[in-house]
């Protein structure tokens, strides 16, 4: 703007090129750039949401699982969005053991009744152990469960309950229990 | 820039001549790594480190080029695209395992040449700047290394980016989003890996450049030396070309004898086999470990194992990368200035205590989470941070630093200018004053 009022032409009045700030220019000017910043943040959107899960990814989001094989103690482990999803049926025991601790001992307070939906044998989490995403071991009665006859991450030594909640080690909170429904009485639609 | 008595190019033909009135690229090669970039006398075999990093550099960019040229980064062909490089293309083994264990090579280097600045003060004024750069240059090395190891889609390659993305899910309210949007799924998988090896294509150059302001911070102050005294004058330094280039040269060949060594006759030692085995998200390995470059912050991670006021895993995280970022602010938690620790005693011995605890810290982040190694790691995490912010404050207050000579010429001619690390007035009487 300097150069537009030096840019009078010598002998001429500059005092048209004097006009008090803001100057019409000034506004023109700012506007503008304004304009012109707003529409380079906004094309950053999608530079940024092309990251975010595509169509397909999202599209492998359901999964259903046939209970009807799965005896009471042991469970499967099967695939929700290419996580490993366990699948438990517990024991009654199992069951009076979750319903027996006192939710004031808990780091992240949940019921087994609020774990599950409405069939409290049917213990259904993600395997995905909450601390750092390792595969806790103890859905075959086989593996190592832990103290508290769950799950035990091997990774961090992180050790969950029968309700899959956790009891001991650096992982934050329970194993996570994904959205699903029984569409039939030994079918869950997960998802 | 330099010295004021640094030699000015003087073109030698017509040809050269023509060519520095249109493009002085011969002109800046000769300024700042060639005759005319005066550096002090008495540099030893550490201060070939820097040179070194560049060279591994130079051979992982020149490796990872032609083994992109055979690598598909594709969940379903990845890891059989790495066995073909491996078994069918032509020298591809050597090429894959000079890249690989290039990596490695590239951090003992690095990690010689950080502790070679903490040694010698090479952080302190003037040369802050190096040092921020210098750190900036290690974190993006940090990524480029973890993302190149995810590219063979091992099961160390597929659970690393699940534990290391999972570090991003500690954060409070936004994490898991967060998580999500780095893998672009709920899992590792192809959105990841074909992001993955798109950054670790680019971050290298990323790294060339802000290694070019590295040098480039480096070149106003010049180079620090072992007596950490700054140079007085055109005696205290020789050219970087013939002397220099020759010292770097030598150093680079024992590099190179080592790199070799590693490559043909233990090319897996620093490996682990569980990547040799496909990537399969239903089943963890029992024992996930990183890189060994990466062992001291793992067992800064895995430390915390109890809740105080945040969770206990976003107090890993944040201890992990503040031990980092913890760098970022050491040429003022330094106030001593002397730079040289051969004339700081109890900064001397304080640093190896420090080099002692990071080696604990790596021997505990490679071992299993068994109690003994999260005590260990408790107590050297806690001394890594208490170093820095309370041990080297005091030190830097208190401590009664030795003598310091003169000048680097007169520390010299009293066969105490530092060539070598224990001939810098370490055990000898002071070099008297005047």
């Amino acid at each position: 703007m300097a150069t537009v009022d030096s840019a009078v032409p010598l002998g001429e009045d500059p005092a048209p090129f004097h006009e008090k700030a803001p100057r019409r220019r000034d506004f023109l000017n700012i506007a503008a750039v304004a304009t012109a910043g707003v529409g380079g943040v906004i094309a950053i959107v999608p530079l940024i949401n092309q990251m975010n899960p595509s169509a397909d990814v999202l599209a492998l989001s359901t999964t259903e699982v046939d209970l009807s094989k799965i005896e009471a103690g042991s469970g499967i482990v099967t695939s929700f969005r290419k996580q490993p999803l366990f699948v438990r049926n517990l024991t009654p025991a199992e069951i009076a053991a979750a319903d027996k601790v006192a939710l004031s001992e808990l780091r992240d307070p949940e019921t087994l009744e609020q774990r599950t939906r409405g069939k409290k044998n049917w213990l259904i989490t993600l395997g995905v152990c909450t601390h750092l995403g390792c595969i806790p071991q103890g859905i075959v009665a086989s593996e190592n469960r832990g103290q508290y006859g769950g799950y035990f991450c091997p990774c961090h030594g992180s050790q969950y309950d029968t309700a899959a909640r956790i009891r001991k080690g650096p992982a934050p909170t329970n194993l996570a229990v994904p959205e699903y429904a029984f569409t039939t009485p030994t079918t869950v639609t997960v998802g | 820039m330099s010295f004021p008595w640094a030699k000015h190019y003087a073109p030698q033909n017509g040809f050269t001549k023509w060519i520095d009135e249109r493009l002085p690229l011969p002109r800046l090669v000769y300024g700042a790594v060639g005759a005319g970039y005066p550096v002090p006398r008495n540099l030893n075999y550490f201060w070939n480190f820097g040179v070194l990093a560049g060279a591994a550099l130079g051979i992982q960019i020149i490796t990872g080029i032609v083994l992109a040229m055979h690598y598909a980064a594709n969940g379903g062909v990845a890891f059989d695209s790495v066995e073909h490089i491996m078994r069918d293309v032509n020298a591809g083994w050597f090429l894959r395992y000079a890249h690989a264990n290039g990596a490695s090579m590239f951090f003992i280097v690095v990690y010689i040449h950080i502790f070679r600045g903490l040694y010698y003060g090479s952080y302190k004024a003037p040369r802050e700047m190096i040092w921020l750069l210098g750190v900036t240059i290690f974190l993006l090395m940090m990524a480029t290394a973890f993302m190149g190891y995810v590219l063979p889609w091992g099961q160390m390659s597929f659970w690393g980016a699940q534990v290391i993305t999972g570090f991003f899910s500690a954060i409070p309210v936004v994490g898991e989003t967060i998580r999500i949007w780095l893998l672009g799924g709920y899992a590792p998988d192809d959105a990841a890996l074909n992001r993955f090896f798109s950054l670790h294509y680019l971050l290298p150059f990323v790294i060339a450049g802000v290694i070019i302001m590295h040098i480039w911070a480096l070149h106003i102050p010049g180079s620090n030396n072992p007596t950490g005294v700054d140079v007085k004058g055109e005696q205290d330094t020789v050219p970087f070309h013939p002397y220099y280039t020759a010292k770097d040269g030598f150093g680079l060949g024992i590099f190179l004898l080592i790199f070799a060594c590693l490559i043909f006759f233990a090319p897996n030692y620093l490996g682990h086999p569980d990547n040799y085995v496909p990537a399969n998200p239903l089943q963890t390995p029992a024992h996930i470990v990183p890189e060994w470059y990466f062992w001291p912050f793992y067992a800064i991670l895995r430390a915390f194992t109890v809740d105080f006021i945040l969770p206990a895993k976003l107090w890993g995280v944040l201890a992990m990368f503040g031990s980092i970022l913890l760098l970022f602010f050491l040429p003022w938690l330094d106030s001593s200035p002397v730079r040289s620790s051969n004339y700081r005693p109890v900064y001397r011995t304080f640093f190896w205590v420090l080099v002692a605890d990071v080696l604990i810290l790596g021997y505990c982040g490679g071992s299993p989470a068994e109690p003994v190694y999260v005590i260990l790691s408790q107590i050297c995490a806690a001394y890594y941070f208490a170093h820095f912010l309370i041990i080297l404050p005091i030190i830097a207050r208190t401590e009664r630093p030795r003598p310091l000579p003169n000048s680097i010429t007169e520390a010299v001619l009293a066969g105490k200018g530092g060539t070598s690390p224990m001939h810098t007035a370490v055990s000898g009487s002071p070099v008297p004053a005047e």
